[in-house]
């Protein structure tokens, strides 16, 4: 192959390689592609980093969704309007990172194929425990980076959409029924807790994730609104027992703008209702 | 004192043991369709696999012993994940992975003393029939780009001359399945669903092509492939 790398040590541990995970063949014959293999860059470098900012996830009545905006900032600066932190990671779930852009769509890619390798090696999926498990243990390999991260997916067993965020240093909390992670959360999650009830219809969770996103663009500058001259939209994945689906760019804009719609009028959003209503 | 064995007498012993080995194992088959390529091999075991994924447009079939190919595609399967991973998708192909095969399976035949008993076929989905791979690689390592068909195993011979009656350009799924079962089927034993392992990457889907044909969906198709004689 003209590299040393697939050279006779690698043919070795392909063929006796004891375990089912990516991570480890990656660990024993290139640790140096591996995420987080190089120095932690000093925090004040670090801040200058493109960072990836606001994800929200919510459970609805089939199943799970998962929204994140477009923006990276670096600094004071904004680094990118179209990123995207939302991905699927199988055909049953999806991650999104939030932190240090370059490290975190790394983990991402090495989440994908660590769910992916394993499937073809074992000729079965993990169980959606078996794969939160798995990007704890990533997040927590990259702690320096400081990222948080949700993971949504369908489980199968319980039939039922989940949640789970994880803090930096790969501590995995199952959320319910929502969650918000990266630097506007604090506003979606308030705007989620207003907004949520159980047993969503699949276009009102859209819709709820998509006025919590907008109220976190709204107080938080690293985190951004839908972009209506630039036709960027938030990225929003739909887990069904039929799978993964992220929306178009067409079905993502039309709730973007329905939201911005009714904002230009209203610009808090929706109102809850103060009062319980009325019996009867 | 060892006896001096010549260096031609330990390779023709080496080959005839490995040769002997598959030969006792069923066949399988490879063939091209209009939508892509199918995979077939006898196959009573629903979890013992003798046809697999190894990549987003590759997939491996073998023959011979289990627990070598097994190995085998384990391996092919770290190789083109860490190729993969390494640079990008597309860098993964059947022509890298069969060369790596043939590197692996030859120093095996050439180091060891018990050379590996299997037979591998890695072929390659591409965009039109013109551009899919398909190779063939011996148990010392010689790889052979096929087209259109191969068979592999111990009546590799009988049923390629049966495959190359059935076989044109362009067949659909039906018409390679009934292809590949007429030359599987030589002995006048009938094969059914249960007792058959098949695959096929599909052309036109993305990311992903392998998919397994089983269950209800596979009965539909040799009834099919049967009916059309």
């Amino acid at each position: 192959m003209g590299s040393a790398f697939f050279g006779e040590k690698f043919t070795s541990m392909c063929l006796n390689a004891g375990s089912s995970s990516f991570a480890d063949l990656v660990a024993s014959c290139a640790p140096d592609l591996l995420p987080g293999a190089a120095a932690a860059p000093d925090p004040a470098a670090a801040a200058q980093l493109p960072h990836g900012t606001t994800i929200v996830a919510a459970r609805f009545a089939d199943g799970v969704i998962m929204v994140g905006d477009r923006r990276a900032t670096a600094g004071n600066m904004i680094a990118q309007h179209d990123i995207e932190k939302v991905f699927r990671s199988d055909d049953f779930s999806c991650v999104g990172i939030a932190g240090v852009a370059g490290i975190g769509l790394e983990l991402v890619r090495l989440f994908q194929l660590e769910l992916e390798h394993y499937e073809k090696l074992e000729g079965r999926t993990l169980s959606l425990e078996g794969k939160a498990n798995r990007l704890s243990a990533f997040v927590r390999g990259n702690l320096s980076a400081a990222m948080q991260g949700l993971f949504a997916g369908f489980d199968e067993d319980a039939s039922q959409g989940r949640i789970f965020s994880y803090d930096a240093t790969g501590g995995r909390y199952e959320e319910r029924p929502f969650h918000a992670v990266g630097s506007g959360a604090v506003f979606a999650r308030g705007a989620l807790k207003k907004l949520y009830t159980e047993g969503l219809a699949e276009q009102d969770a859209v819709l709820v994730c998509m006025q919590a996103l907008y109220d976190a663009a709204d107080d938080d500058s690293a985190t951004g609104g839908p972009d209506l001259a630039r036709q960027i939209y938030p990225v929003v994945a739909v887990i069904t027992a039929d799978g993964f689906r992220r929306l178009t760019e067409a079905e993502a804009g039309e709730y973007a703008r329905a939201v911005v719609e009714e904002r230009m009028s209203s610009p808090g959003g929706p109102v809850a209702p103060l009062r319980p209503p009325a019996e009867g | 004192m060892p006896f001096y064995v010549s260096p031609e007498q330990a390779m023709k012993d080496k080959a005839d043991y490995a040769r002997k080995g598959i030969a006792r194992g069923r066949s399988g088959v490879v063939i091209q369709y209009d939508a892509g390529i199918l995979f077939v091999a006898p196959n009573p075991s629903g979890a013992l696999h003798k046809i697999s994924e190894i990549y987003d447009r590759i997939a491996f079939a073998a023959v011979g012993r289990y627990n070598e190919f097994e190995n085998l595609r384990k391996a092919g399967v770290r190789y083109a994940d860490m190729t993969g991973y390494q640079y990008d998708r597309s860098d993964v192909t059947a022509r890298g992975l069969a060369n790596w095969y043939a590197q692996v399976l030859g120093s095996i035949f050439t180091e060891s003393n018990k050379p590996f008993e299997v037979e591998l076929v890695v072929a390659e989905v591409g965009e039109s029939p013109a551009t899919d791979q398909i190779y063939r690689i011996t148990f010392d390592g010689s790889v052979a780009e096929e087209h259109g068909y191969v068979a592999m195993g111990g009546q590799a011979d009988r049923v390629a001359a049966v495959l190359k009656d059935h076989y044109a350009d362009g067949l659909s799924l039906v018409q390679a399945l009934g292809a590949a079962i007429a030359g599987l089927s030589g002995n006048g034993e009938e094969l059914t669903a249960s007792g058959l392992e098949v695959g096929i990457l599909a052309r036109d889907r993305v990311h992903r092509t392998f998919r397994r044909l089983t269950g209800s969906r596979l009965e539909l198709l040799l009834t099919e492939a049967k009916g059309q004689g």
